[in-house]
């Protein structure tokens, strides 16, 4: 099989095998499509295109899915995966894979029954509480991936089941305690009384919020930073991108996002002793399929959020069809692949035309500095 | 191999389209789809064991009646003096649990760790041996065969995680000519001296099933939540369901699978609710019932008539908002009995050759009184745990 420049070859140490101005084959568009393919790149058009499909299929089942209420009920559901795939996001356009998630979810609502145990007043000190974990358990994954070498895969999947454990130890497999009501305001109320829409949730708020943050983010130096890095960390180190501190900081930022996330669930549904429960995967799967390549680099924070918008609309849609629950992942898995598919088809994941012109860079020299 | 993009667009769009398509019926017509197929799965439905768990229902049990643990309906009694003990109290019981991966089974392993200590207080059994298996068949035949092969144990206890997979492991243990108590879910084999377990998965979803038909008017509809598909007990539970449900004029909108997961659930009933009222919830375990009625409350309608189960959260909400609700049972309490069976055993004592012990629903009536007797229990507690009169009462079930 001959290596098109579509498909996203990696050499041996799992940097981007480049092959030079041989790769750049595209053909010369005009002004209107390549700002049409700007837009598109990173999956965003695939993944808008998959939401708006499941969409209308979902409105011939139920019309009534798009007045207001409903909407709104589904943004609720959805808000936590949104801000899973934005954490989640930040590390993989790093470069790397955060698994603790789902652990850490439910490890944090644990906590916080035990904590607040129906007491109003420790609301607001179990919430610091569960920031101080959540950025523990960035910190650890950050150091040990990148000063320890350890990869993230590895890494997040002990922390994973570090904590997975811990949380089993510490409750006996029975989780304890109740939440406040306070504490479930975020992810179960909201703005009442607003025409048409009727209430706005918080959680949908808090997650516009954290989204609009993430792109300003990504903006930033810190953002370039971040991408640069995911694409070449050799190259970014070499142009003074302290690789091993943006990295750390993307994985607080993905534990952080989860203990948002963690309040929303919480909030959402109280406390049973599945919560949490491959959290991680969903958050991955809604990333993918927004189009931000494994191995980083690439992508935008409105495809990972179109991502998981995508995940949650298709498990409305098979619930709205009826579909039996025992098939569905099956169906979940081609929708994902075959959306996957087509965005690579499309040159959607396709490096930027800049980048593929790039003179080759012999990354496989064994400098040995690709994780400073 | 360029694949057209079309093609692969084609093949997305047509997955979409297709599952549209192939479950249009269902939603159109409620009685003959796949959500709401009233017709038990041939697998999981016994027709002469569903009758005989629903008269088993109807039985006084024998023995003494303030301890259901040490109650049986229409026991077969064995002898068992051939393994009579000489030192009891050195007697070394081997206990291999399929897991204790939920509530329910947490709850119960407190009790029978307690239930040890108690007898061990009274020298009727000695060291209490535990091993572990994580809901793995296959660890769980190695702890069994590792308990074999150590010699040392005079009772072996298993509760097993699926029935036709261990059941060679649990004959095994047979052949060591160690007495073996099965308890909890069964083995296809009748090699055990005792096999202890509530009535069963039937009678409880015919609990379930049949209040929902008493309580609502008919053609009201009822939405099934289920945890997962494939596990016997549970299976069991919704076959009873449905053939009670077939019977009714009650319109059953379908069944979901919720892996007990409060969110899960809670957005399941909130979709159900856009399209349309609900007025009955049944559930095959009352994991995340409450979750269920926040989403009533989210969407500002009334309860439904609820069938949950004797755990503490739901029982709680039932108090607080004055349900119409039923709490089936599946007898927490026989985690107690195969430990005191051991003891009976090592002391030559006759034991029922298959232990079915009562299993009866807790009712409105009783509500106030179980709540009580568990004020300082945990949400996540069962109320019929039978553990007040055991050592350690109530700490070693509230510091859990």
């Amino acid at each position: 099989m001959t290596p098109t420049p579509a498909q996203d070859t990696r050499g041996p140490d799992g940097s981007r095998d480049r092959r030079g101005p041989g790769g750049a084959d595209g053909p010369r568009d005009s002004g209107v499509r390549t700002a049409l393919a700007a837009l598109g790149r990173g999956g965003t058009a695939t993944a808008a295109l998959l939401l708006a499909l499941i969409f209308v299929v979902i409105a011939t089942q139920n019309p009534s899915f798009f007045e207001g209420p409903p909407l709104m009920a589904f943004a609720k559901k959805a808000a936590p995966l949104v801000i899973l795939a934005i954490g989640q996001y930040l590390v993989i356009v790093s470069g790397e894979f955060d698994l603790s998630v789902g652990s850490l979810v439910g490890a944090q609502v644990v906590v916080a029954a035990r904590f607040i145990d129906g007491q109003e007043p420790m609301t607001l000190p179990v919430i610091g509480l569960m920031a101080a974990l959540g950025l523990v358990v960035g910190l650890v994954n950050g150091l040990v991936t990148t000063l320890l070498r350890v990869p993230s895969i590895i890494t997040t999947l002990g922390t994973m089941l570090i904590l997975f454990g811990a949380v089993r130890y510490w409750t006996g497999g029975a989780p304890t305690g109740a939440l406040s009501e306070s504490f479930r305001v975020p992810g179960r109320h909201g703005i009442e009384g607003v025409p048409f829409l009727g209430e706005i949730p918080w959680a949908l708020v808090i997650a516009l919020v954290l989204a609009a943050g993430a792109v300003l983010l990504m903006r930033s130096p810190f953002g370039r930073s971040l991408m640069a890095t995911g694409d070449n960390d050799v190259a970014a180190a070499f142009s003074g991108v302290r690789v091993w501190r943006v990295r750390t900081m993307a994985f607080v930022g993905s534990s952080l996002m989860a203990t948002v996330a963690a309040i929303l669930i919480g909030g959402y549904a109280g406390v049973t002793a599945q919560v949490g429960d491959g959290l991680e995967f969903a958050a991955i799967t809604a990333v993918v399929l927004g189009g931000v390549v494994l191995g980083g680099g690439r992508g935008t924070v409105v495809a990972a959020v179109l991502g998981a918008l995508t995940v949650e609309a298709l498990f409305t849609l098979f619930n709205q069809l009826y579909l039996p629950s025992t098939i569905q992942p099956s169906v979940q898995g081609l929708i994902i692949i075959a959306a996957v598919a087509y965005a690579a088809r499309r040159g959607d994941l396709r490096l930027p035309e800049r980048l593929r012109r790039r003179p080759d860079h012999p990354t496989e020299r064994p400098l040995g500095t690709s994780r400073r | 191999m360029r694949v057209p993009r079309v093609l692969l667009a084609g093949a997305a769009g047509l997955t979409l389209m297709l599952t549209a398509c192939t479950t249009d019926a269902p939603a159109d017509s409620p009685e003959g789809g796949s959500g709401a197929e009233l017709t038990p799965d041939g697998e999981w439905f016994d027709e002469a064991e569903f009758e005989a768990q629903l008269a088993q229902r109807e039985i006084t049990p024998e023995g003494p009646e303030d301890q259901p643990w040490l109650q049986a309906i229409e026991p077969e009694w064995v002898d068992t003096s051939e393994f009579v003990h000489d030192a009891p109290e050195d007697a070394t019981l081997c206990f291999s649990n399929a897991s204790v991966s939920n509530p329910w089974r947490v709850t119960g392993f407190i009790t029978m760790e307690q239930q040890v200590e108690a007898l061990q207080e009274e020298g009727r059994v000695g060291e209490f041996r535990v091993s572990d298996a994580a809901d793995d068949d296959n660890q769980q035949i190695s702890d069994i065969q590792a308990f074999v092969d150590s010699g040392d144990c005079d009772v072996i206890i298993v509760s097993p995680s699926t029935t036709a997979t261990l059941t060679p492991a649990v004959e095994t243990a047979c052949e060591s000519g160690v007495p073996v108590v099965v308890f909890d879910r069964g083995v296809n084999t009748d090699c055990m001296v005792t096999f202890i377990h509530p009535i069963g998965g039937y009678a409880y979803g015919a609990d379930a099933a049949e209040f929902l038909v008493e309580e609502l008017e008919p053609g009201s509809t009822v939405l099934a939540l289920r945890i997962l598909p494939g596990v016997d007990v549970l299976e069991h539970r919704w076959a009873a369901a449905q053939e009670i449900f077939a019977d009714s004029e009650l319109e059953v909108l379908g069944y979901e699978f919720t892996e007990g997961d409060g969110a899960k659930i809670k957005d399941l009933v909130s979709q159900h609710l856009q399209r349309g009222g609900v007025d009955g919830i049944w559930m095959d375990a009352g994991d995340g019932a409450v979750a269920g009625l926040e989403a009533f409350e989210d969407a500002g309608q009334p309860y439904p008539v609820i069938a949950g189960e004797d755990e503490l959260s739901f029982m709680r909400k039932w108090q607080e908002e004055d349900l119409t609700a039923i709490a089936p049972v599946y007898s927490n309490f026989q985690w107690r009995t195969p430990i005191l069976a051991a003891g009976m055993i090592l002391n030559g004592e006759e034991v029922p050759s298959e232990w079915v012990l009562p299993q009866e629903p807790i009712r409105e009536d009783e509500l106030d009184e179980y709540l009580e007797r568990n004020e300082d229990m945990p949400s996540l507690h069962y109320a019929k745990f039978g553990g007040e009169d055991l050592p350690g009462f109530p700490e070693a079930w509230t510091e859990r």
